[in-house]
């Protein structure tokens, strides 16, 4: 840019001579600055709508992830030994009704890198088939293989009509 | 090493392998003819920047929409519930207008600066199709959102192929994917819009490109009446193509305040029991073969109707025929008389198409 400036001041004598070499590269890079913030608006412009467009999902699903609480209705019948999958927001989470008549209810998603876990009764066990992650099915601690941290637990509450699972 | 000299190392690894500096020599060699005329010359460009608007809008569209039985849905989802959706949409149909638009405004400039004679015949042969294409993609894109104004403009437009003696019910079926249009009409009409039409397309718009490039501008006959000397140009590179990017945003400007200001509605949900709603008419650019069809079938009344409808046809497709043929016609600058009859040719063209596009908007019920 200063090149270029030089190089004009040199063919314009006369413009020098006005304003002074100065003055005049002052004038041509605030020209220069004022149309590249224009050009930067126009492109911001275009892409901002494209980008909210694109990111809608993952904004609803935001949204999502603000839910605190859900109820499960008539979950309250659901057998000792047996598991039930819901959506906690966005992301899916598992009730268990272990043997002992305890329940229990955690994320299922594995902290390793995202598969969904399932319930093993026969080995007393939450497992991962991705990478073999073991977890344990009444506190969430992660037991064995790959994963890094436990599953979160959610508050329960048990009554006649349904299961209240909140965020702790 | 200063940056320079890593920008002319790179240049130099990369130059070795693609010969960029060769296409550099190609691109300042290259040069636009200057006359009074010279305006016209955007119009290509312009139908250019417009197609790759509709690419970029279309697989933005394509993130959401979804063929089949949850078109209609889909498309509700788009424009009220993403955000932006409206616009993407909007822009696209707004862009889809203007694009049509702009390739009649090419076409009739090529056609008056007769830019189709020798050697350039393939230009306008290969012109002509990427209409016809771009017409087939306004048909089956109009289709896509499933709502009564889709429906209904589907069910007529397809009556055209089934016109055609013999074959034609059975073509139109083909289309339809059944007896009527339902939502395997949309499955189908969309795989035609974003896999078979684009794959057609781009091809033929890469091979119209490069003949542009092969031959240079064609200059009306008073400028070619000048010896070289006399005749100006401008260098592609840089002048030209800075013109045309004006050009290019002065259209997606126009295109930005169109898309906003006056957004692509979407009516209701297409009902196969429903009455066709009041007002209910073609498209503006498929307003004027409409027309010229309704307007022989008033000309052939009673038993003849039928006969008037099929001679119609006969009659639109003549024309076009001829219109695709003109470079074989009126071949060269010694083409004499021939010249002044394509010329007249090209009149009537316009006065036929504005013609019946009035009276076909005048005669909306």
């Amino acid at each position: 840019m200063k090149e270029t400036a030089m190089s004009e001041t040199a063919i314009s004598p006369n413009i020098v001579a006005e304003h002074g070499e100065n003055g005049d590269t002052k004038t041509r890079r605030a020209f220069l600055v004022a149309a590249g913030a224009a050009g930067v608006c126009y492109a911001g412009a275009l892409a901002y709508p494209v980008y909210r467009y694109l990111a809608s999902p993952s904004e609803m699903a935001l949204s999502a992830a603000a839910v605190t609480e859900v109820t499960l209705k008539d979950a309250q019948k659901l057998p000792e030994g047996s598991v039930l999958m819901f959506k906690f927001g966005p992301s899916p989470a598992m009730l268990i009704h272990h043997t002992d008549n305890s329940w229990v209810a955690l994320t299922a998603v594995c902290t390793h890198l995202g598969c969904t876990v399932q319930y093993e009764p026969q080995m007393d066990r939450i497992h991962c088939a991705c990478h073999g992650g073991v977890y344990n099915p009444y506190t969430g601690a992660n037991v064995s293989g790959p994963p890094p941290r436990p599953l979160k637990l959610f508050k329960i509450a048990v009554n006649d009509t349904g299961v209240e699972v909140s965020r702790t | 090493m200063t940056t320079k000299s890593i920008a002319s190392n790179v240049y130099d690894w990369m130059d070795e392998r693609l010969g960029l500096s060769e296409l550099a020599a190609f691109a300042r060699k290259k040069t636009v003819p200057v006359h009074a005329q010279t305006f016209w010359y955007y119009w290509g460009g312009i139908t250019l920047f417009l197609f790759t608007l509709q690419c970029f809008t279309g697989v933005l569209l394509l993130v959401y929409y979804r063929p089949g039985v949850d078109a209609y849905e889909s498309v509700r989802q788009i424009t009220f519930v993403m955000h932006f959706g409206w616009l993407i949409r909007s822009a696209h149909a707004w862009a889809a207008n203007l694009m049509i638009f702009a390739i009649l405004v090419h076409m009739f400039s090529v056609f008056f600066m007769k830019a189709y004679r020798k050697p350039r015949e393939f230009g306008w042969l290969s012109g002509m199709a990427l209409l016809g294409l771009a017409a087939c993609f306004g048909f089956s894109g109009y289709l896509l959102p499933m709502d009564e104004l889709s429906y209904f403009a589907t069910k007529v437009g397809l009556q055209i192929p089934a016109a055609i003696p013999g074959v034609g019910p059975a073509v139109a079926n083909l289309l339809r994917g059944g007896p009527d249009v339902s939502e395997f009409t949309v499955q189908r009409f969309f795989a035609l819009h974003v896999v078979v039409l684009p794959a057609l397309f781009i091809p033929l718009l890469a091979f119209h490109l490069w003949l542009v490039q092969r031959h240079g501008n064609a200059v009306p006959e008073s400028e070619e009446a000048k010896p070289l000397a006399e005749r100006k140009t401008m260098p592609f590179m840089p002048n030209f193509l800075r013109k045309d990017i004006a050009m290019w945003i002065i259209s997606l400007n126009v295109l930005a305040l169109l898309a906003s200001v006056f957004p692509w509605a979407l009516g209701k949900q297409y009902d196969a029991l429903a009455p066709a709603p009041m007002g209910i008419h073609p498209e503006w650019y498929f307003m004027s073969p409409f027309e010229m069809l309704k307007l022989l079938g008033f000309v052939f009344s009673g038993k003849l109707a039928e006969t008037g409808e099929i001679a119609g046809i006969l009659l639109f497709t003549l024309g076009i025929v001829l219109w695709i043929l003109i470079p074989f016609y009126d071949k060269t600058k010694e083409s004499g008389q021939r010249a002044q009859l394509a010329h007249y040719f090209g009149l009537l063209a316009v006065f036929a198409l504005l013609a019946t596009t009035v009276i076909g908007y005048w005669t909306i019920r």
